[in-house]
């Protein structure tokens, strides 16, 4: 492997990991805020005991999330500082505006929702949750800005001088159509992955007949979202696609391994071998038209071949090889579809059965809906592949390439200690996260007594929370 | 003032604001063992802290988001050259912040000692880690005309950036002990007073160093080398006086004004340098040279105007919410009302 191998897969590694538990937090946190509402209005007690118990969930996975990162705000400097120094005119400017709009906003408002109980009045602590939310859903959006840069540059000019883009246009950056429907998709996304996790503890709980009645409600809460949010995460990726075709051809038809141009195109289900090496897989189940309407949104759409964008692309940026790992595209766009469309049949299952009164018994639903779980993270890492896989060679589509972008000054050796230190960690917190959710979500409920009221006069005590 | 001169005043504020707010955060997570015994008293030495630590890290963030956005340069060069004490700052920065979230999780004695260590030595390292990366912003990194670093590891610790760094530890272990005098009581409160007035003889000592080595290695004219640290010596020696009277409010703001004084030092000697080149002045990184363009400074000086005053306001208000002092846990019998009602936080402690 060489130094930017190393570099790339560190990358990855630690931007796949903060993924897993940033869904969650802008999910999760729409959902607890759902369940705070309903409490403050009903006043029932099963409510608030649901709110604190994804609540908790919730907060142990901010607490990954915060720490994960970290490391990605400090490895853009860290490994990739001529990336940097090249972009940061243009790309550091929303990575600000997060921290000053969003992060602020998220972190001070959990300190306050966590140790607000029976400090604060209710309808302030109401709109301390529902603030969370909103700083965990915004700071999305300005990382979503500054990545979709990189995918296809807007509102910049190029300095004479330095040969380097410097902002010129901040509405155009915050209005690139490839921003606008990935973070779309993105929160789409994370509501999906929040309302699956809520519906799998409830479904867990429920084949165990515990609190059938307190679960039986987060279930059809966790439905109520998950079903408009899995259609909408599909039709905001479809369009997605039809975007990424018009800007990035290449991720497109590498997601098809489609070597030449075609019209009509048609879609493979599977297909055995393919590759950069290996142009002539075998397709399995081909249907017909569905790359056409996947790339252009038309029925009779040309879809242009690999190869020649291939020759445009040396054409226009000199020789060298300009087509993504085909394999990687492929099976990533695939993994992501078909667990998207396994996602909304068990969403449309639960409707049925909530329809029919029987979601509490329906034994095979609810193991189903137990493992799905492990869906929304598959799907997200499987997004996140696609879209930069599918991006490379470049760092920034069209201005800078990849292995043009890595800290000269760091070494092999440091590269290799940060990974290491890395992983170790990250397994680390990995299996301290799953055992505390586990461990939590089996006794979790029985010790969220409703709280007394506070005594009138008596100076009423900060939770001791930690 | 030109634009990148604000920005640069700018980034100042976003870290001295940090090590005000934070490093009490690193002085708790390094005292708790110390100011609390049994485990109940450790938990409340921690939730002194709990409600404001995340967002007085985003401080960090913001400051560090900051450089990139404003001066490129500075934040790839920088981040490149101290790649691995970063790497060891990160992996410090993690274990405290899920310590927090983590220790109270399990009963077993041995599950919560484990995360009161990832507490104290993540909050360690941190300010000293820090510490040693801004004192070699102003003591030089061998860095080339292309804007490189051409060092190793060895290069990335310098004996100034290791003061400056021991200085900010000693900073954060007294100011975590004058917050801890403001928000507890009783035995925690004794012990946390008692702290304080131990880390006041090193603080003072590390400070005369710094205000002797500051000037010496930045060659900046007294009143922008000697004056500020040297007042900071006069805040701490305040806040030892103040602690022995009690006053725990004003001895809290003592402590913020004294590290509030070392940081502000640290970049009033740097301008108009962001990164001092030690293989040749010519190769230093300046505010003009490193900075982004003006559209970029204008649109990001309307974002700063706009949000940080309301940051400032709801953070504030977060302190006054959680302005009394911890009593006890509220899963136990209702705070025994003998020691006193609670008494409500001195003027002068908002910080």
């Amino acid at each position: 492997m060489s130094d930017l191998d190393l570099a790339r897969l560190q990358f990855a590694s630690t931007s796949i990991y903060h993924f897993l538990f940033v869904p969650i937090t802008i999910g999760l946190g729409f959902l607890v805020a759902v369940l705070h509402t309903m409490w403050f209005r009903s006043g029932n007690p099963d409510h608030k005991r649901l709110t604190k118990f994804f609540g908790t969930l919730l907060l142990i996975n901010v607490a990954v999330g915060v720490v994960t990162g970290l490391i990605q705000e400090f490895q853009f400097g860290m490994n990739w500082s001529a990336y940097s120094r090249y972009v940061g005119d243009v790309f550091g400017a929303p990575l600000a505006m997060e921290g000053l709009a969003a992060f602020f906003l998220e972190s001070t408002f959990i300190g306050l929702w966590v140790f607000g109980w029976n400090v604060l009045p209710p309808k302030i602590h109401l709109l301390t949750v529902w603030l969370v939310a909103a700083g965990a859903a915004g700071s999305a959006a300005f990382i979503m800005a500054a990545n979709s840069w990189m995918q296809h540059p807007v509102g910049y000019t190029v300095d004479q001088a330095t040969g380097r883009p410097e902002l010129s246009d901040i509405g155009a950056v915050m209005t690139n159509p490839v921003f606008v429907w990935g973070y779309a998709h993105v929160l789409t996304a994370s509501l999906v992955t929040g309302s699956v996790l809520m519906l799998a503890v409830s479904a867990w709980y429920l084949r165990r007949g515990q609190h059938a009645e307190v679960f039986t409600r987060s279930a059809k809460v966790s439905i109520a979202v998950l079903l408009p949010s899995i259609f909408l995460a599909l039709g905001v990726g479809s369009h997605l696609g039809v975007i990424e075709a018009t800007y990035q051809p290449m991720k497109i038809s590498a997601a098809e391994g489609q070597w030449e141009t075609c019209q009509p195109c048609s879609f493979s289900a599977f297909q055995i071998g393919g590759g950069n090496d290996d142009q002539t897989p075998t397709k399995i189940i081909e249907i017909p038209h569905l790359l056409s309407i996947l790339a252009t949104g038309t029925w009779n759409g040309e879809v242009q071949g690999l190869n020649e964008l291939n020759a445009q692309y040396q054409e226009e940026y000199g020789p060298g090889d300009y087509v993504p790992n085909v394999f990687v595209q492929y099976w990533s766009m695939r993994v992501m579809a078909y667990l998207g469309s396994l996602a909304a049949l068990v969403a449309l299952w639960g409707l049925w059965l909530i329809w029919r009164r029987r979601l509490p018994t329906a034994r095979v639903f609810l193991f189903v809906a137990t493992w799905a779980v492990a869906f929304p993270f598959l799907m997200n890492t499987a997004g996140w592949m696609l879209t930069e896989n599918g991006r490379q060679p470049w760092i920034v589509q069209g201005l800078m390439l990849t292995k043009d972008g890595i800290s000269t000054s760091v070494g092999r050796t440091e590269l290799i200690i940060s990974i290491v230190v890395f992983y170790t960690i990250f397994l680390l917190l990995g299996a301290v996260n799953v055992y505390l959710m586990m461990r939590y979500a089996r006794r979790g409920l029985e010790l969220e007594e409703p709280d007394e009221p506070p005594v009138e006069g008596e100076p009423r005590v900060p939770a001791l929370t930690f | 003032m030109t634009l990148p001169d604000l920005w640069f005043l700018i980034i100042a504020f976003l870290w001295t604001g940090f090590f005000v707010l934070e490093g009490f955060d690193f002085g708790v997570g390094m005292l708790h063992k110390v100011v609390g015994r049994t485990d109940t008293e450790q938990r409340v030495a921690i939730n002194a802290i709990g409600p404001f630590w995340d967002g007085n890290e985003v401080w960090l963030i913001v400051g560090a988001a900051g450089i990139f956005a404003a001066f490129p340069s500075w934040y790839a060069t920088w981040f490149s050259a101290m790649y691995l004490p970063l790497v060891l700052l990160l992996v410090a920065l993690i274990a405290r912040g899920v310590s927090f979230e983590f220790r109270g999780r399990m009963e077993a004695t041995r599950w919560r000692q484990t995360w009161s260590w990832s507490l104290t030595l993540g909050s360690l390292l941190c300010p000293l880690l820090l510490g040693v990366a801004l004192g070699n912003l102003l003591a030089g990194l061998p860095v080339d005309s292309t804007e490189e670093f051409t060092g190793s590891v060895t290069d990335t610790v310098t004996g100034y950036g290791l003061l400056v760094g021991l200085t900010l530890t000693a900073l954060c272990v007294l100011h975590g002990a004058t917050f801890l005098a403001m928000r507890t009581t009783d035995v925690v409160r004794t012990r946390a007073q008692r702290a304080a007035a131990v880390a006041v003889v090193p603080a003072v000592l590390l400070l005369l160093a710094f205000a002797v080595a500051t000037p010496a290695v930045s060659g900046a004219p007294a009143l922008r080398g000697t004056v500020p640290p040297v007042l900071a010596v006069v805040a701490v020696l305040a806040a030892a006086l103040l602690v022995r009277a009690h006053r725990d409010g004003w001895a809290f703001t003592a402590t913020a004004l004294g590290i509030a004084l070392t940081v502000v030092t640290l970049f009033a000697n740097l301008y108009p340098n962001v990164l001092v080149s030690s293989t040749s002045a010519a190769d230093s990184l300046t505010v003009t040279s490193a900075a982004s363009g003006a559209y970029a400074l204008q649109v990001m000086t309307i974002v700063a105007v706009v949000l940080v005053p309301l940051i400032l306001l709801y953070q504030g208000w977060s302190y006054f919410v959680f302005r009394r002092r911890i009593v006890g846990p509220p899963t136990a019998e209702p705070p025994d009302p003998a020691p006193g009602p609670s008494a409500p936080l001195d003027e002068g402690a908002r910080t």
